[in-house]
């Protein structure tokens, strides 16, 4: 029997029947009950009921409220692409993001692109999965064609399928991911396949290399499905049954693991993945409970496969780190026995100054990682906690279901592999800023305890030596821009969430401005903590559209400082007058007060408690603060 | 085990899959349930390949006309 590709991270349900059954009898059922549903080990035919029961209630539009952008997802392609909607749309929804979907005519994927009158038109995409199966790409190529002719069929096939992509992007502006195709051909040479130049699976090797060459060069994001036969074998993926039968190229059993893939890259997109790793200590980060077995009792490193096991893990959760990804700990221990591995022995590969948050204590697991969070100043939905216990996991599950649980034995052979096919970290785009991450956090521990050494707040500010460098939006920090719209929850006015196109439209126009703001200090280069963008409301004011800043720069004074510098753009716009939008979520209520407290005069409430304040240009006095302002 | 031992897990994929439940009779076909098209049939039998480890051959998926003869295949590939 095969192997089957499954969702092996999530847990297993109890109860399946009566929690569907619930859901589906619920009168008014929230879309977060739909979402714990969702984040349970669903197979195709659980995954198919899940998303009939949610259709039922709340139709193809999306809930109101959702702090995620909705996405309108054509799957376009060239074999039977009914069985992949369900899984899609579920794994959408176990990461709150509403996705409804479209399908081409079957085949007819090249027509409805170029048709502007065509469905797909109509359907407006803002992603496009487009999925062109290895039999439809191998078409024509046949053993006997001599090389150039194999080589003239590449060339084709290639061109076709990046005038897909231009054609997609011409027409909707929008989002696109490439399926690579399933390596379906049996070997007609064997080992050396590739000194056959018409053998279908050499040709469809060479192409796949060549798509991933293109799509670099193109912006199109690839779902790896080579990758994932590599993992599970090709059994797994695809059912040559199936195929001949329904043209199938996925199988079903593999559908809920590609809707994870396709949402994975979608939430990717809108900044919405995890972002810190929170580790459980004893049994998880080494063997053995330091507390009672002492540092030197630990199951750690060479001598033991189960110590190289602990090792291997470490290893890769530093390398997280190194890639961009938080480390914290959350252990139930008194702090100095947690600490005491990190600092003597040997054989850790983490150390403690590779860990942002360290949390060792007794309380409860769950209010250690709300405190976590709070600390790291990021939401509760961006931490994946890993622990050995499967009591501490259904508690954090029950306590916080945002917080991602993978589901592991305790056996730490595991643990890399569950984290990577979680793909809770995946990332479209690996920016400087990611890489200089850990070390930002481990400064501002750095600006903490100088903060604790300083009596009066003014002189710590100063001691600071703080520099706000503003640039224009511009093509080298667009995703970070892109990624800090899309991700921003707290500290943000409106909550308008923008693409890649529509911050190139700002750049574009000449009565807007949009500008990037870093701020350095005597510890280090803090990155882009804020996003500003205005735009000319009329003649005389200028309409504060985003304002969002990251919270780790709260109470320094970048409030007022940023207010100084839209307050000159404005100007050389011809505004006269600022107005400040606050669109109230459920995660923004800090910033509630924002405009008030810097000095505009507030307005009414709007039904939905949306307000504008306004500040007259013409008596502003910029106000006078220890940060540096300069372009850069 | 015999056909009639297959009833009940039958009755509890097609409830899976139709999310109802359905009377499962031997002379039962796709045409006397409403919603039963090729792409149900196909998640009936991939749903019960996995449940038993086993592999339909192409043939035998051609030749199945009602729940008669699904349960008459099951019982000849489970026997041991």
């Amino acid at each position: 029997m095969s192997i089957v590709a499954g969702l092996h991270w999530l847990p297993e349900p109890q109860d399946w029947r009566a929690r569907l059954n619930a859901l589906a009898t619920a009168a008014d059922p929230s879309w977060e009950s739909a979402a714990t549903l969702a984040s349970l080990r669903l197979d195709f035919i659980r995954t198919n009921a899940l998303d009939a029961t949610v259709r039922s209630h709340f139709g193809t539009a999306p809930p109101k409220g959702l702090a995620t952008k909705p996405v309108r997802l054509a799957i376009l392609g060239s074999g039977t692409l009914a069985h992949l909607h369900p899984g899609i749309r579920m794994a959408g929804l176990r990461r709150s993001v509403h996705i409804e979907t479209y399908e081409n005519d079957y085949g007819q994927y090249w027509q409805e692109i170029v048709d502007p009158a065509s469905a797909l038109h109509e359907f407006k995409p803002t992603t496009a999965l487009l999925t062109l199966d290895g039999h439809h790409l191998a078409a024509g190529v046949t053993a006997g064609m001599e090389a150039e002719d194999v080589e003239r069929s590449l060339r084709e096939v290639l061109e076709r399928v990046t005038g897909c992509w231009r054609g997609l992007r011409e027409a909707f502006g929008c989002h696109i991911i490439h399926q690579l195709p399933l390596p379906v051909h049996p070997a007609l040479v064997g080992e050396n396949e590739q000194r056959l130049p018409g053998s279908r699976a050499a040709f469809l090797a060479r192409l796949t290399a060549e798509l991933r060459a293109r799509a670099e060069i193109e912006g199109v994001d690839l779902l790896a499905l080579d990758r994932w036969v590599a993992r599970d074998g090709l059994d797994a993926w695809h059912d040559p049954g199936m195929w001949h039968r329904a043209k199938q190229e996925v199988a079903l059993p593999a559908t809920p693991v590609y809707g994870d893939l396709v949402a994975r890259l979608i939430a990717a997109k809108q900044g919405r993945s995890f972002k810190c790793l929170v580790l459980d200590l004893d049994n998880t980060v080494w063997g053995g409970v330091v507390g009672d077995d002492g540092l030197e009792g630990l199951v750690l490193g060479q001598g033991s496969a189960l110590g190289e096991a602990y090792v291997a893990f470490q290893d890769y959760a530093r390398e997280l780190s190194r890639r961009g990804v938080i480390l914290a700990v959350c252990s139930k221990n008194d702090e100095a026995n947690a600490v005491e591995p990190f600092e003597k022995h040997p054989d850790m590969v983490l150390k403690r100054g590779d860990i942002a948050c360290f949390i060792a204590n007794w309380n409860d697991k769950a209010s250690n990682i709300r405190a976590i969070a709070q600390d790291l100043n990021i939401g509760l939905d961006a931490l994946v906690f890993i622990d050995d216990n499967p009591f501490e996991r259904a508690l954090v599950r029950r306590e916080l279901p945002m917080v991602a649980v993978p589901e592991v034995s305790d056996d730490p052979l595991g643990y890399p592999r569950a984290l990577a096919d979680a793909g809770y970290f995946e990332a479209l785009a690996i920016t400087d800023e990611d890489r200089a991450r850990s070390s930002q956090y481990q400064a501002n521990r750095e600006r903490e305890a100088l903060r604790a050494s300083v009596t009066d707040l003014p002189s710590y500010l100063r001691s600071l030596e703080m520099q706000l460098l503003w640039r224009r939006f511009d093509q080298i920090g667009l995703q970070r821009t892109v990624q800090l719209i899309n991700k921003t929850n707290q500290f943000n006015l409106t909550t308008r969430r923008y693409t890649e196109d529509d911050v190139l439209a700002i750049m574009r126009d000449a009565r807007s401005f949009g500008l990037q703001l870093r701020l350095l200090d005597r510890f280090g280069d803090n990155g882009i903590i804020a996003i500003l963008i205005g735009r000319m409301a009329n003649e005389e004011d200028l309409l504060i559209d985003t304002w969002l800043m990251s919270c780790r720069v709260l109470g320094r004074q970048v409030e007022p400082t940023s207010l100084n510098l839209i307050a000159a753009h404005a100007q050389l716009l011809g505004a006269r007058r600022l107005l400040g939008d606050y669109i109230p979520t459920k995660k923004n209520g800090m910033v509630r007060e924002h405009y008030v407290k810097l000095g505009f005069t507030p307005g009414e409430a709007d039904g939905a408690g949306a307000t504008r304040a306004v500040l007259d240009l013409g008596s502003f006095v910029p106000a006078d603060t220890f940060i540096e302002v300069r372009e850069g | 085990m015999s056909e009639a031992a297959f009833y009940p897990v039958l009755t509890e994929i097609f409830r899976d899959v139709f999310m109802r439940d359905v009377a499962l009779r031997p002379d039962l076909t796709a045409r006397d349930v409403p919603g039963w098209d090729s792409f149900k049939q196909i998640e009936i039998i991939v749903a019960l390949e996995e449940r038993y480890g086993i592999k339909f051959h192409t043939k035998e998926l051609d030749a199945l006309n009602n729940v008669g003869d699904l349960a008459r295949v099951l019982a000849q590939k489970t026997k041991t």
